[in-house]
């Protein structure tokens, strides 16, 4: 294993943890909620879901954080490493998958892990594990 | 009140994903490739995230109603059902073709950036797919 210590970012990465578990501490303990991405987003465009006014109301919170960061200090670096072809097919299979997965990073990972629940461990490890192959199989198999 | 704190908490939960570097795709592949030059430091946003969050979900989860008395909705299945295995599976193929989650394409689409919107138009019409499937299933 070779680590990559130049880009290795301990500090800001285990703050802004730190900042994404308060966020879901607050929504669960001020709101009785998960926040879980997927699930959020999810419900929103099935029919008769309840509670859409908070749901909406913490996408928007999501959506306007880059523009609020960008008050104060500019945005960290986003770099995309896919195509148009890559972007679709990983969005299809990002959107089928956690729905019927029953949830993403934030849902089973950081949320669902801290709740102890078992169903989210395992989910976790297998987004996680799928994610490691993936990436192997593309970088070092294909050599994209 | 409970509008206002959804709003703070996804407000945060978004600032937390730009400061963890989650919301930069390249930053999540250079995690997930375990055999190139590995980037760990997303495992320490997991660290940092389930250390802040597991006091108060600890708490809620000895509940029945949050602080604002609204009722606390924590799943409640318990089985390992082939549908939340075979769909992560699935999810981390994508996150690991692109290195993007649900949350950070939310919190980076508008950067504006042609490449997330791409991603999302796609995402959602992926969630739209499972909808119209299980509203198939069900009659």
């Amino acid at each position: 294993m070779n680590v990559d210590w130049l880009n290795f970012t301990p500090w800001s990465s285990l703050a802004g943890g730190a900042l994404i578990g308060l966020a879901a501490s607050l929504f669960v303990v001020a709101n009785g909620r998960i926040a879980g991405i997927s699930g959020l987003i999810g419900s929103l465009l099935q029919r008769g879901s309840e509670g859409v006014s908070e749901k909406a109301l913490f996408l928007l919170g999501l959506l306007i954080a880059p523009l609020l960061w960008g008050l104060f200090a500019t945005l960290p670096q986003i770099e995309f490493k896919s195509g148009w072809f890559g972007l679709i097919v990983a969005g299809l299979l990002v959107g089928i998958g956690t729905r019927y997965g029953s949830g993403c990073t934030s849902g089973h990972g950081v949320c669902g892990i801290s709740r102890l629940s078992p169903r989210s461990m395992v989910a976790t490890a297998c987004f996680m594990f799928s994610g490691f192959v993936t990436v192997f199989v593309l970088r070092h198999l294909l050599g994209s | 009140m409970t509008k206002l704190t959804a709003f703070i908490a996804g407000l945060l939960f978004g600032l937390g994903l730009l400061l963890a570097g989650m919301a930069n795709p390249g930053k999540v592949l250079a995690f997930l490739d375990l055999t190139g030059a590995w980037d760990p430091s997303l495992a320490l946003v997991m660290v940092g995230a389930i250390g802040a969050a597991i006091g108060p979900l600890t708490w809620a989860r000895q509940q029945s109603s949050s602080l604002l008395g609204r009722p606390m909705q924590l799943p409640v299945k318990r089985e390992l059902d082939p549908r939340l295995i075979g769909g992560s599976l699935v999810f981390g193929i994508g996150w690991g073709i692109a290195g993007i989650c649900p949350g950070p394409a939310v919190a980076i689409l508008l950067t504006g950036r042609w490449q997330v919107i791409v991603f999302m138009l796609a995402m959602l019409a992926g969630m739209l797919l499972f909808t119209a499937l299980e509203t198939r299933r069900s009659h």
